[in-house]
């Protein structure tokens, strides 16, 4: 039994850490988050060259990115290219994500007909969909990969701006057949996701504990500073807490699901209830012991908090995840525990 | 990362597996849990047999009667235990607390002579820390120790100590300096229990059971070497006790968790629990038993890489005690009114009745869940201490 990540990916975890410190301060990320297009795209190629597109990345690789991009907020198509598409792309699309030429991410909500090259309908709530260059879209049981151009892409307000979803509107637009088992690559790409979500979620409640620490060490009230109030210093415990046990879980799925473990779907249904539920308290916690200032647009806090919650609403809520949960341990054949 | 057994971990698993069958009494792990009184007899026969075994001791040093394992071998053994609801070693105290911290402190001599018979079971040990005006403020002890030739004398009282009533030793925190500093007043005695001038009175718990007791300590003498430790230096050594106590005890909540689980989804099958809501919670309840356990983990990984427990291993007392208290307030809203009956014919003859109760001592006991709170505020993030 060993849990913990080896030196290489320790090393990975640290150049991650240094990149988004000295790249991607919270001014530029609040000036990326408050721009137009939402993010720059000639990191993408920065990104490439540091190896975070790289086929040879597995999942626990992946893993230490997806928490260290999430702890620096980094907006990017990251997740959506390598957590929701990879699975679907096919070789030449793959060559071009890792070369930093192509960025992707994946429609599967919607309704939407093929017919002979093209496709035609309404995708809604695609990730990143207007800084991504190519959109896998799920139809029947067909995969197609189309470009993702200004004319068919429709911005959505919405709430985490480094993370923005749209609407992409089909009407006979030119798609190229992925040749992919539809079936088993959408399983793939759930439990990748959720996984990987689960320690995206990781990050944000680590910022959160971090904020929560810097401020309530520093800010006087009464005279005292606020740390040694205990209904303040115990809200900063809980976050403590919640990151842990988040944390355990996401690394746990990450791990399950690298390996295939037999208890991957279980892994991943109770990290993702587990870490995004954390990491949703962690930045209510920290607003409320920032008091007023936390409450502003301001400050940063908010912006994890907008991504907290769209990772808990992504690919099912924490009780949608615990049904799935119950449903293995009541209903299945003797009890999991 | 790997979370498999070795294949030397997977042989010590399947060789353990296999003694627990033939051990236990036979349909031992499909009976039905029964409420929590305890049986001595029983308990001290299934110690032996545990002895006998080997599986007593096993990441203890070799020398002393221990198996000199690794600390994933005692994971393995809470874990099967735990499977099959296997009773617990009558030393409970002795195999967390105390032995552990007189391989820390003590004497060859010490450990020659207390370690042996500890794991085997013929000497049961007891704690006397808490004390009616000292909870949580271990350094506000009163309960005194003054030199009187080769001899301390002791005057006193301690409290919540669990086993004392069939305890033949007790680690006691006594004041030897009343004129020093609060901490630096203290120094740490290996005590008789047999010895005159000891008097055990049982306490009755909420749950109607007598588990913990009052000590009464009267002119008791304690040969002046009985000590861990330089007079003075008790508080440091209670804190190894302590820091054993809340540092390895995962895998021990891990076990209780996962027993208590498996408990109640089997109330839930067997009263047909088709309710969403309850199936949420119960949901909830199995994953926080797999948070537990993979905090545990990694805190293992941590401890075993560089020796030191990891700052998650905190977190696994407040998790547990709290997880524990609304798991088994959980069966008894499935049970609905008959929860309130808590003898013969009650569900399970009051399991749940006296589980609920019991887990009200758990955010209190072995460090309050506020205590908790602070030293995870305190020593692990780094906020200013609040006091």
């Amino acid at each position: 039994m060993d849990f913990a990540f080896s030196s290489e990916q320790e090393q990975l975890r640290a150049s991650v850490r240094d990149y988004l410190r000295d790249r991607y301060g919270d001014e530029r990320v609040v000036a990326l988050a408050e721009s137009d297009a939402g993010w720059d795209p000639a990191t993408w190629k920065e990104l490439a060259d540091m190896g975070w597109l790289d086929d040879s990345l597995g999942l626990l690789e992946l893993a230490v990115i997806a928490e260290e991009s999430a702890f620096g907020l980094l907006p990017a198509p990251w997740f959506s290219t390598m957590a929701l598409a990879w699975p679907l792309l096919d070789p030449q699309l793959r060559d071009a994500v890792s070369a930093g030429e192509r960025s992707a991410t994946l429609a599967t909500q919607g309704s939407v007909t093929a017919s002979g090259d093209t496709l035609t309908g309404t995708m809604t709530l695609v990730a990143d969909l207007t800084s991504a260059t190519d959109v896998v879209v799920v139809a029947g049981d067909g995969v197609y990969a189309v470009e993702a151009t200004p004319d068919i892409v429709v911005p959505r307000s919405t709430m985490d701006r480094t993370r923005r979803l749209g609407e992409l509107r089909l009407d006979a637009t030119p798609a190229r057949r992925l040749d992919v088992d539809a079936s088993s690559a959408l399983a793939d790409v759930r439990r990748r996701s959720l996984a990987l979500a689960s320690c995206e979620a990781v990050g944000v409640a680590q910022r959160a504990l971090d904020l929560a620490a810097d401020y309530t060490k520093t800010r006087e009230q009464f005279g005292r500073v606020i740390g040694t109030y205990q209904g303040v210093s115990h809200k900063v415990a809980d976050i403590f807490v919640a990151l842990q046990l988040g944390r355990s879980l996401a690394y746990w799925a990450a791990w399950a699901v690298s390996e295939n473990d037999p208890q991957a779907d279980l892994a991943v249904s109770a990290a993702k209830a587990a870490a995004t539920e954390g990491a949703v308290l962690a930045c209510e916690h920290a607003i409320q012991v920032h008091g007023g200032i936390g409450f502003t647009y301001e400050h940063i806090l908010h912006r994890y908090y907008k991504r907290a919650q769209w990772l808990a609403a992504f690919e099912g809520d924490a009780r949608e995840h615990r049904a799935a949960t119950a449903a293995a341990i009541l209903d299945g054949e003797g009890a999991a525990a | 990362m790997d979370f498999r057994d070795t294949p030397d971990e997977a042989e010590f698993r399947a060789s353990l597996r296999q003694w627990l069958a033939d051990a236990l009494p036979a349909g031992w792990a499909d009976r039905t849990p029964a409420p929590g009184r305890w049986d001595e007899a029983f308990t001290r026969e299934w110690t032996r047999k545990l002895y006998d075994a080997g599986y007593v001791g096993l990441t203890w040093p070799k020398e002393y009667g221990g198996g000199g394992a690794p600390h994933t071998y005692q994971g393995i053994y809470l874990e099967e235990t735990a499977r099959v609801g296997a009773p617990d070693h009558i030393g409970v105290i002795g195999l967390g607390m105390a032995g552990p911290t007189i391989i820390a402190w003590g004497s060859d001599e010490q450990k020659k002579r207390y370690l042996p018979p500890l794991l085997a079971g013929e000497e049961v040990w007891c704690q006397g820390f808490s004390e009616p005006g000292s909870g949580s403020d271990l350094a506000g002890a009163r309960t005194r120790a003054e030199l009187d030739g080769d001899e301390w004398v002791v005057n006193g009282q301690k409290v919540w100590s669990s086993y004392a009533h069939i305890a033949d030793w007790c680690i006691l925190v006594v004041r030897t300096d009343p004129s020093a500093s609060k901490h630096a007043g203290l120094s740490y005695l290996l005590v008789d229990m047999h010895a005159p001038g000891v008097e055990v009175r049982p306490l009755r718990q909420i749950t109607g059971d007598p588990e913990f007791n009052e000590v009464f300590f009267t002119d008791v003498r304690v040969p002046r070497d009985s000590m861990l430790g330089q007079p003075g230096e008790g508080w440091n050594v209670a804190m190894t006790t302590l820091l054993h106590e809340r540092g390895t005890l995962g895998f021990a909540l891990t076990a209780a968790l996962e027993r208590q689980v498996l408990n109640l989804v089997r109330l839930a099958r067997e009263v047909g629990a088709d309710d969403p809501v309850i199936r949420d919670r119960i949901a909830q309840e199995w994953i926080d038993l797999q948070a537990l356990r993979f905090t545990n983990y990694r805190s293992l990984t941590a401890l075993q890489k560089t020796g030191v427990p990891g700052p998650e291993g905190s977190v696994a007392k407040l998790h547990w005690s709290e997880t524990n208290q609304r798991l088994t307030k959980l069966a008894l809203s499935i049970e609905g009114l008959a929860s309130q009956l808590d003898g013969e014919g009650a569900v399970w003859d009051g399991y749940w009745q006296y589980q609920q109760l019991r887990s009200r001592g758990n955010t209190i006991e072995a460090g309050t869940s506020e205590v908790l709170r602070n030293i995870i505020a305190e020593r692990v993030v780094g906020l200013p201490r609040s006091r």
